[in-house]
């Protein structure tokens, strides 16, 4: 292997790297958004609101995601919306991972004791504010392991974006095949940088994970219980 | 230019083809997938020194890289050292071996869900620890294994389109065709996707019902 080899190779992967990493954290963030949107229009107290969620995380899950990403790039253009190859790879990818971050949010929130609901209302606090101050928030632990594993296929399935022409380290890692024919090392590289990338999200994830423990909570959970028993005038 | 139904209809036989072959990837794939990843959580779980730490490595390393990376790299590194396959059976064992890790996984949780007091009797009565396994351990892991692996299975349904990038004729495979030689991508897209939508939900509900059967029978 000339040293001519190493320079290309490096060259190409390192930018290939970038645009990947780009999609992944764009990806990322149409995701959550997506997720939110689409997991809180399934708890909606409206009908048609739940509906169009359920029909969108139904289609978006129920779907290859290649097949998504064809449509987004090559069947759009038949009604005269013609896409860049990132754009369309990052919506694809975003709105397809989003669907199943959406059942995640449903799901962390559903699960909420009903009591935390029934005091808010006895609080009377609104719908959205009871979302926005107690709920969500209190389902965001729950809500972090799984959208560590959806980050992690994010990253994986950013790989397919090379599919649609997106300049991508697997993208790049073709051309040097092409150029050089050095299969063997090129593809061995490729996996061991996927590898340690999403080793990264994983202990990022894990890192969040226990930023946002719930056993940080349980630290000043006795002072209210005090509060209740001179309140109660000590009778418990 | 816009949907063009007699286009669209002309189609469905191709592609209903292609499904066959998506079918047929799944299937297979998932007999891969179930005995390779039964036989790494196994061993996992045995602690044997090295070859344990040695498959957890295989189950980390094999989930944390795409799909398609690790087709393409069976489909052009294995050739130069003379191990050749037609592009199908590349695409079946690719992920076959792709989804062992992930069907390791739910074994592994199955088996950790097993209490340890069946462990322990097993090993009062001294029962061979191959037959702990078979009589004991496992069929009660796989009651909770089941519908997990069931959703799996959806899940490759969906994944195996990414073996068109290896020339497997699966549906996307013939999308593909379709779209190269007639320049309309529009109604093959959507027929493979109300396709994969169809089948998939179908098998979810099936998964679904499976799961409260098995529930149930508790």
């Amino acid at each position: 292997m000339s040293p001519d080899f190493w320079t290309f190779t490096a060259h190409l992967l390192w930018r290939g790297l970038q645009v990947t990493i780009l999609v992944t954290v764009l990806g990322t963030v149409l995701a959550l958004v997506t997720a939110f949107v689409a997991g809180l229009g399934r708890l909606s107290d409206h009908g048609p609101v739940r509906w169009i969620a359920l029909a969108f995380i139904e289609v978006f899950r129920g779907t290859s995601l290649v097949a998504q990403l064809f449509f987004f790039f090559y069947a759009l253009p038949a009604f005269g919306v013609r896409l860049a190859p990132m754009f369309a790879g990052v919506l694809a990818i975003g709105l397809n991972e989003g669907s199943y971050a959406a059942e995640i949010v449903r799901s962390a929130i559903g699960s909420r004791g009903v009591g935390q609901n029934e005091a808010c209302v006895s609080l009377h606090m609104g719908k959205a504010l009871r979302m926005r101050r107690v709920l969500i928030p209190q389902s965001i632990p729950a809500m972090l392991p799984p959208f560590g594993n959806v980050t992690v296929d994010l990253l994986k399935n950013s790989s397919l974006v090379s599919l649609v022409t997106v300049g991508d380290m697997t993208f790049q890692a073709q051309i040097v095949r092409n150029q050089f024919g050095n299969t063997t090392v090129v593809f061995a590289i490729l996996l061991v940088i996927y590898f340690i990338l999403s080793q990264l999200i994983a202990l990022l994830s894990r890192w969040l994970e226990r930023r946002f423990a719930l056993d940080r909570d349980r630290r000043s959970a006795p002072e209210p219980r005090i509060r209740y028993a001179e309140a109660t005038g000590g009778s418990r | 230019m816009t949907w063009d139904s007699g286009f669209a209809l002309s189609l469905i036989p191709q592609l209903l083809a292609g499904l066959r072959i998506t079918v047929e990837i799944t299937v297979l794939g998932m007999l891969i997938a179930l005995v390779v990843g039964l036989f790494v959580a196994v061993v996992r779980r045995s602690r044997i020194p090295v070859l344990s730490w040695l498959f957890g490595f295989y189950v980390q390393f094999v989930r944390g890289t795409p799909l398609l990376v690790q087709a393409y790299f069976a489909y052009f590194v294995l050739p130069d050292y003379g191990i050749t396959f037609s592009p199908f059976l590349t695409g079946v064992i690719v992920i076959g071996i792709n989804y062992s890790a992930y069907t390791a996984e739910v074994y592994r949780a199955g088996v950790e869900d097993v209490p340890a007091g069946q462990w322990e009797a097993a090993t009062a009565l001294s029962l061979p620890v191959p037959r702990t396994w078979v009589r004991i351990v496992l069929p009660q892991a796989l009651r909770t294994s089941v519908p997990v692996l069931g959703n799996y299975l959806v899940q490759m349904f969906k994944d195996s389109a990414v073996l068109f990038a290896i020339s497997v004729y699966e549906l996307m495979g013939h999308v593909e065709a379709i779209g190269s030689d007639t320049y309309r991508y529009l109604e093959p897209v959507t027929i493979a996707a109300v396709l994969y939508l169809i089948v998939s939900l179908v098998a979810s509900q099936l998964v679904r019902l499976l799961e409260n059967r098995l529930a149930l029978s508790r």
